[in-house]
């Protein structure tokens, strides 16, 4: 009596896509409006602003945050290739490649944890000043994302990749759907980094 | 509910069955009746304040007394508790009882079933967002009892006085995060579903008009959530880590300037507030019109006239209603070409509303209209929501918003809209599918002793409120504006308004008593007991777990009512041949 949910795998023919793929671009949307909102908020904060003061005045470091800019472009670009290698076949590559975005993800958070507490040493909390309040609670959003993603990565490297063995496809969806929220948090760091390091 | 247990003794023990389960209809149900319970929440609230109001610094008899010396100290209310009850019935009514009943309940039970569905697409996060609605819920109920009380800023919950009130509001402000995480993991799974769970056959044009209404919903909760929870971290980041988003240079609080650096534009928290709650007023009213058009096209037995036209204007609405929000805003100072730009908006999204409302009145030309109970719903509505809508231009408009802003005028509108407009939409819902839920009907004599007493307290509580809000009275006034010289003139409707108010709490009576005799209802109800076109009516009555005993294949479109070449005055959709009107053959 009970009916199996179709399409959780292969596509509808007339739409050309599984639920996942859907349900992911959706989310991925309802993210846009939330970064959106917060860049809003920069937009108006700054613009209205009487006595704003830049990222650089605060010591900001542009050289370690192009480093982690660095980072997050390598781990999407090894976060393809674990894909990829699933769609060949070549379980041990995905392993090697996931482990590689899964350490970019973490060394990205090393290097964020850096700045935050050379930022505290200074004196300088959200508190002080209505930049570094954009500043802490940007990257901070942007960083629980970052955790988030890390750690799903890191389930479909370890525990999760069992699952390899019993439904290959699915599996391969599920990196798929993992690697484009991973995409779309180095994409938000690639316009927080302008925009809080360099304007 | 033991002996339905051992009947479907199956797999599910009973915690995964009826608490935990991933079955969209238990979900809808749990999201209905958690609904239903808040909803009446947030009533008894309003009922509180409508004592202050009609009789203000007077004792609450009997149970004054409970609600304790910092409350209401030998039963007179205080200023702060008032504030409390104020904020909080706005919060609940909207966000835990409307939307979750409109959109968690209905649209939960009713869209898999009218769009041929097994289930939702993503079963446990429709789980998961009924518990993160629950969690929401609690923690916004808890907040009532710690130091300080509920949150005191309104519903809309306005810096910088939201800024630094007491630590109601932080509470105020993680109920809403769960709350909003709730609504995403909805409308994720609601507009997966409908994409591609449709029965076969089902093309978009030929969804019923729910389906439709529930789809544009779905996108409006998914991208207008968002940034009222950035403004949500912002404001917590205000009152956790004392940042100045929302705090101005140079604030002076009691007396005394605000320790806060500054820097921050409590405007810009309305911006992000209004730009969700805008297009929240259409998810509050969307589903109702959908269920409306349902249960029009089902008591007049003849097809929604200009189906198409109304779902063109669906989607025409919940576009324009992002670009909609600052006309909450008229009186901010925020300029007079922005004001003229969102007036020339608000002027426009108008003009969609009426063709829908225009249709659905226009359905009833030349029908042979079943006066059921849900069909007295769906008819007072149509009044009401014009009223509520027709009031509303003056809003919209800078010029007589000015006059009209934040006086009663503004609560007796959108409460047209919310209250006689979408609740009453919902009841003739649940009168309606409560058949399909169940498997029996709800009893006929007690729905209309429900529904004519509800219609006219409604009126009775909300159109002097226009009255009052013309005569110049402002809104949440402590002491219902006893002290102005401005608003003697009305003050007498406080009380009309208040004994209307417990009039329609006793008029609910009839529909609880309803709700849970109905069950033990000897008589079933069968599959299609309203002669239906649409899909859910070819599902059994409850549907089972999986819903469908074979999956149904769509022929036509969704209100083939009183076809000429047809010998029953209703088509439906799953039904492949039409008979020739002489032959009386059997299906």
């Amino acid at each position: 009596m009970s009916m199996a949910i179709p399409y959780t795998v292969e596509p509808r023919p007339d739409t050309g896509l599984n639920n996942v793929k859907i349900g992911i671009w959706l989310f991925l949307a309802s993210e846009v409006m939330l970064f959106g909102g917060l860049f809003a908020g920069y937009i108006i904060l700054r613009v209205g602003s009487t006595d704003w003061l830049p990222g650089s005045h605060f010591g900001l470091s542009v050289p370690l945050a192009f480093t982690n800019t660095l980072v997050l472009i390598t781990s999407s670009v090894t976060m393809v290739m674990a894909w990829a290698s699933l769609i060949r076949k070549d379980f041990s590559k995905y392993r090697l490649y996931m482990g590689i975005t899964v350490l970019c993800g973490l060394g990205f958070m090393v290097i964020k944890y850096i700045e935050y507490t050379s930022k505290f040493s200074h004196g300088y909390y959200p508190s002080t000043h209505i930049f570094l309040a954009l500043y802490f609670t940007l990257t901070g959003l942007h960083g629980i994302h970052v955790i988030a993603g890390m750690s799903y990565n890191a389930y479909l490297w370890g525990p999760g990749a069992k699952m390899w063995e019993t439904a290959p496809e699915q599996f391969t969806n599920r990196v798929e759907a993992s690697g484009l929220f991973w995409h779309f948090v180095d994409l938000v760091w690639i316009f927080l980094f302008p925009v809080l390091y360099l304007l | 509910m033991s002996d339905h247990e051992h009947e479907h003794h199956e797999e599910l023990s009973f915690w995964r069955k009826y608490v935990f389960s991933t079955d969209h209809k238990v979900i809808g149900i749990q999201y209905t009746i958690t609904a239903l319970i808040f909803l009446f929440f947030g009533f008894t609230l309003m009922m509180l304040m409508r004592w202050q109001l009609a009789f203000p610094g007077k004792a609450l008899p009997i149970i004054g007394a409970l609600f304790g010396p910092d409350r209401m100290p030998g039963g007179i209310m205080l200023p702060e508790f008032y504030n409390q009850l104020g904020a909080m019935h706005g919060t609940i009514m909207v966000f835990m009882g409307v939307v979750p009943l409109a959109v968690g309940g209905f649209g939960n039970f009713v869209v898999p079933l009218q769009i041929g569905a097994p289930d939702m697409t993503f079963p446990r996060l429709n789980m998961l967002s009924y518990w993160c609605y629950f969690v929401g819920g609690v923690i916004m109920f808890a907040s009532f009892f710690v130091p300080g009380g509920a949150a005191q800023s309104g519903w809309t919950s306005y810096p910088p006085l939201s800024d630094i009130a007491t630590q109601g509001q932080t509470w105020w402000l993680c109920g809403m995060m769960a709350l909003i995480f709730s609504s995403l993991l909805g409308a994720i799974n609601f507009i997966t579903t409908i994409i591609q769970l449709r029965a076969p056959g089902l093309s978009f044009f030929r969804f019923p008009f729910f389906v439709w209404a529930q789809f544009v919903t779905s996108f409006l909760l998914l991208l207008a959530f968002p940034p009222l929870q950035a403004a949500s971290f912002f404001q917590l980041m205000d009152r956790i880590f004392g940042t100045s988003f929302f705090m101005p240079e140079g604030l002076v609080i009691s007396g005394e300037l605000s320790a806060a650096t500054g820097g921050g534009s409590p405007i810009l928290w309305q911006h992000l507030f209004w730009f969700l709650a805008h297009p929240e007023v259409y998810v509050l009213i969307l589903p109702a019109l959908g269920i409306v058009a349902e249960v029009i096209a089902n008591n007049t037995r003849r097809p929604i006239w200009g189906y198409k036209s109304m779902v063109y204007s669906l989607i025409f609405l919940g576009f324009m209603s992002f670009i909609v929000w600052a006309h909450h805003m008229f009186l901010t100072g925020m300029g007079s070409s922005m004001s003229a730009f969102f007036q020339t908006t608000t002027m426009i999204i108008s003009i969609p509303s009426v063709i829908i409302l225009t249709a659905l009145i226009l359905s009833l030309w030349g029908g042979s209209i079943r006066f059921t109970t849900p069909m007295l719903f769906a008819l007072a509505f149509l009044p009401m929501f014009g009223i509520g809508g027709l009031t509303g231009l003056p809003l919209g408009l800078a010029s007589t918003d000015i006059h009209l802003h934040d006086t009663y005028y503004v609560i007796g509108h959108f409460h047209y809209v919310v209250a006689p407009g979408t609740l009453f939409a919902m009841f003739a819902g649940i009168y309606y599918w409560y058949p399909k839920a169940t498997g029996r009907k709800m009893s006929d004599f007690l729905g209309k002793l429900h529904f004519w007493p509800s219609l006219i307290f409604m009126n009775g509580i909300f159109m002097p409120m226009m009255i009052q809000g013309l005569a110049g009275m402002q809104r949440r006034l402590y002491d219902g504006g006893e002290i102005y010289a401005h608003t003697q003139t009305a003050l007498h409707w406080h009380k009309v308004i208040s004994i209307s108010a417990w009039g329609l709490a006793l008029a609910q009576i009839p529909f609880i008593i309803n709700f849970f005799m109905s069950l033990r209802n000897p008589k079933t109800a069968g599959d299609n007991p309203w002669h239906s076109t649409t899909l859910e009516w070819a599902a059994p009555s409850p549907p089972p777990h999986g819903n469908f005993t074979e999956l149904p294949t769509v022929y036509r479109a969704a209100y083939e009512y009183s076809h000429p070449d047809h010998d029953e005055d209703y088509l439906p959709q799953f039904q492949a041949d039409r008979q020739a009107k002489p032959a009386a053959a059997t299906t």
